[in-house]
């Protein structure tokens, strides 16, 4: 479709780093809610992640914020959204909901580890024990009575996490189907649309941190626990994918005016991440993660078609971004062509320092379990044991 | 002409009182420096709100009257300081062409800048349409700017407060019309303004000055005598009224295959 852009739309101004925003808020929403699956729902299969996925949250919410105020023309004025938010902006909510966000997410980090933290502030020495020491905030009382009060704020918190989480996430999808000038964005659905591919990527990624963690430490996995991340994993996939090819239905039923230059992002544009989205992104792993839940499968062959599909999943959910943020800008508000997008690697948002930006909380992470080792649930004296004995294990 | 005369009798009356608030206002930054020194002193005084209730701009469109020699784009890029090489656009003109197969070619080359002459013998009816900024009444880019550095004056006009805008691009994916762009150089967000700085002054926006045809046409409504107001007793259209906007730049003879 040659067609006719505004001249004002030849570049597109929400780029790479704008894809990534929604994909890291999301990995974030999606980690808290299977802590809260465990701590709220009381879906005890969990145990073995639930500390992790509270640190997996935290890395990729301290990297969240980066991607947009590097976005920003004006980076050093990224306070004024704090200072003078305005009203009617769902933007403006940003800084408010993230830093809500964070202070739960930082507490409910804190009282969980906060026994570890004493006891390491005793066990080590040097550098490390005042570390240790001030990271338990001078709290080392850990008697019975307290470590209970713990146990009731560390619900608490959960319980307020989950609508900060969906928030977060929610509005994020409201930023763009809020957009009545783009109809690729504008819908109702979006912020659901949104949430429910955020929870599917968080838990795909808790899901391949486990494994990949387990792997690499020698470590049993939990055959329920990882079934269990198998199953939320699938009916979050199939309800996602559910809804976002419903709002695509819809539009190509009503074929509106705007339905030409929509079918035409589709089939000319971003045919590609679109595959991406729907095949390698949920189609097949649906079928997998069946397979994988199948009796008659071993746990070896169900452990590693859970990881494949976790990082189809992933790879789909990074598209579904894309194919949202950068393919709505593609079409034209005059509803009567394309324009174009040609990422750069290194300016303008390009693809090396957005892949920085992606490696960067996974970074944190690695650095966060080797200070707080979140590896609960498993037994003391399990001496590390052969690989392939670990994954056939049942 | 009549209504320049109108008009700068107006202001003979409220000149002052519009040159002081305007440097008491936050569009303080249009302003060039020789006036603000020059008023500043007695700005206390003014009342924005008493001086916005004398005056509504008006901008028309007399599609018909159109040329397409692009006057207007290189004047206003000129004006407001808007680089003349990037694809960045306060004002631009479409060429819209009908083909004998029904299909219309639309194009807008350089902002209409780098139009070239077409004869083309399968076009049943080919027009221009100079594109600005609408100045909406209901305008959406001033509701989702996080920072409230969009806004809209009281004499009708939505303006970016330079100073503010964070440069985040949310009011350009939310103008339905792609008036707004982030401008190259000083990474904040840009849009027409129908020459604010020019018309508190009493002179016409830039693109209507140089117009040779008549096709701009500019005034305050409050003014009986204005050259808006015979317009809009004609039929006049206005761009995808079904967003909701309310655009408030009116076009004569609208052709229905306007984008």
């Amino acid at each position: 479709m040659a067609g006719y852009v505004f001249p004002n739309e030849l570049e597109v101004h929400w780029r790479l780093f704008v894809v990534i925003y929604p994909y890291i808020t999301g990995l974030v929403a999606g980690a808290f809610i299977v802590s809260s699956l465990y701590h709220v729902f009381g879906k005890k299969e969990l145990k073995p992640v639930f500390r992790l996925s509270l640190v997996t949250a935290l890395s990729f919410l301290l990297v969240a914020p980066l991607p947009l105020l590097f976005h920003l023309g004006q980076p050093l004025r990224a306070f004024n959204i704090m200072w003078t938010p305005n009203p009617t902006s769902a933007m403006a909510g940003f800084g408010y909901i993230y830093g809500f966000y964070l202070i739960v997410v930082l507490l409910e980090v804190w009282f969980i580890f906060r026994q570890d933290l004493v006891k390491y502030a005793g066990e080590t020495s040097g550098a490390a024990r005042i570390g240790y020491n001030l990271l338990t905030l001078g709290a080392k009382d850990v008697s019975e009575s307290t470590l209970a009060l713990d146990r009731k704020i560390i619900n608490a918190l959960a319980v307020i996490g989950i609508p900060s989480a969906v928030l977060l996430h929610g509005y994020v999808g409201f930023i763009f189907g809020a957009v009545k000038a783009n109809a690729w964005w504008s819908s109702p659905l979006q912020p659901v649309i949104f949430l429910l591919s955020a929870i599917v990527s968080g838990i795909a990624l808790l899901a391949l941190v486990y494994t990949v963690s387990s792997y690499f430490r020698g470590k049993k996995i939990d055959r329920e626990c990882l079934l269990a991340l198998n199953k939320y994993l699938w009916a979050f996939l199939l309800a996602a994918i559910v809804l976002e090819q419903l709002d695509v239905m819809q539009k190509a039923y009503e074929s509106r005016a705007t339905w030409p230059v929509l079918h035409a992002l589709l089939e000319e544009a971003i045919p590609v991440t679109h595959a991406l989205q729907i095949y390698v992104g949920a189609a097949i792993p649906l079928v997998l993660l069946l397979i994988a839940r199948w009796n008659k499968v071993s746990f070896k062959m169900s452990y590693w078609l859970t990881s494949l599909s976790s990082l189809m999943v992933l790879i789909g959910v990074l598209s579904m971004r894309f194919n949202v943020v950068v393919g709505g800008q593609l079409v034209s508000k005059s509803s009567q062509g394309l324009t174009e997008f040609h990422p750069q690697a290194f300016a303008g948002e390009g693809v090396i320092p957005t892949i920085a930006l992606l490696a960067l909380p996974v970074v944190i992470l690695a650095v966060m379990t080797r200070l707080l080792p979140p590896w609960s649930g498993e037994e003391q004296d399990v001496i590390t044991t052969p690989e392939k004995e670990t994954v056939v294990a049942s | 002409m009549k209504h320049g005369m109108d008009r700068r009798s107006f202001l003979n009356l409220g000149g002052k009182v519009i040159i002081g608030s305007v440097v008491s206002s936050t569009a303080v930054l249009l302003v060039p420096n020789s006036i603000k020194a020059a008023d500043k002193g007695d700005n206390d005084t003014v009342n924005w709100e008493q001086v916005w209730q004398q005056q509504e701009w008006g901008f028309a469109i007399d599609t018909k009257k159109c040329i397409g020699c692009a006057r207007c784009v290189k004047a206003c890029k000129e004006e407001n300081s808007v680089p003349m090489d990037e694809e960045v656009y306060r004002t631009w003109v479409e060429r819209y062409m009908q083909k004998t197969n029904g299909q219309m070619s639309i194009e807008s080359p350089g902002g209409g800048l780098e139009f070239t002459p077409r004869n083309e013998e399968d076009v049943t009816k080919s027009y221009f349409v100079p594109k600005l900024c609408n100045q909406c009444n209901k305008p959406p880019c001033t509701k989702v700017c996080p920072v409230g550095a969009t806004y809209k004056t009281g004499d009708g006009v939505v303006l970016v407060d330079r100073k503010r805008c964070v440069g985040c691009g949310y009011c350009i994916q939310a103008c339905p019309y792609g008036a707004r762009f982030l401008h190259p150089e000083l990474k904040v967000a840009d849009k027409c303004t129908w020459c604010y700085h020019r018309i508190v002054k009493g002179l016409l926006p830039a693109c209507v000055q140089v117009c040779p045809t008549g096709t701009r046409v500019f005034g305050n409504l409050a003014d009986p005598d204005n050259p808006v107001t015979p317009i809009l007793k004609d039929r006049i259209g206005v761009l995808k009224p079904a967003m909701g906007t309310q655009p408030r730049v009116f076009y004569r003879d609208l052709d229905q295959g306007v984008v």
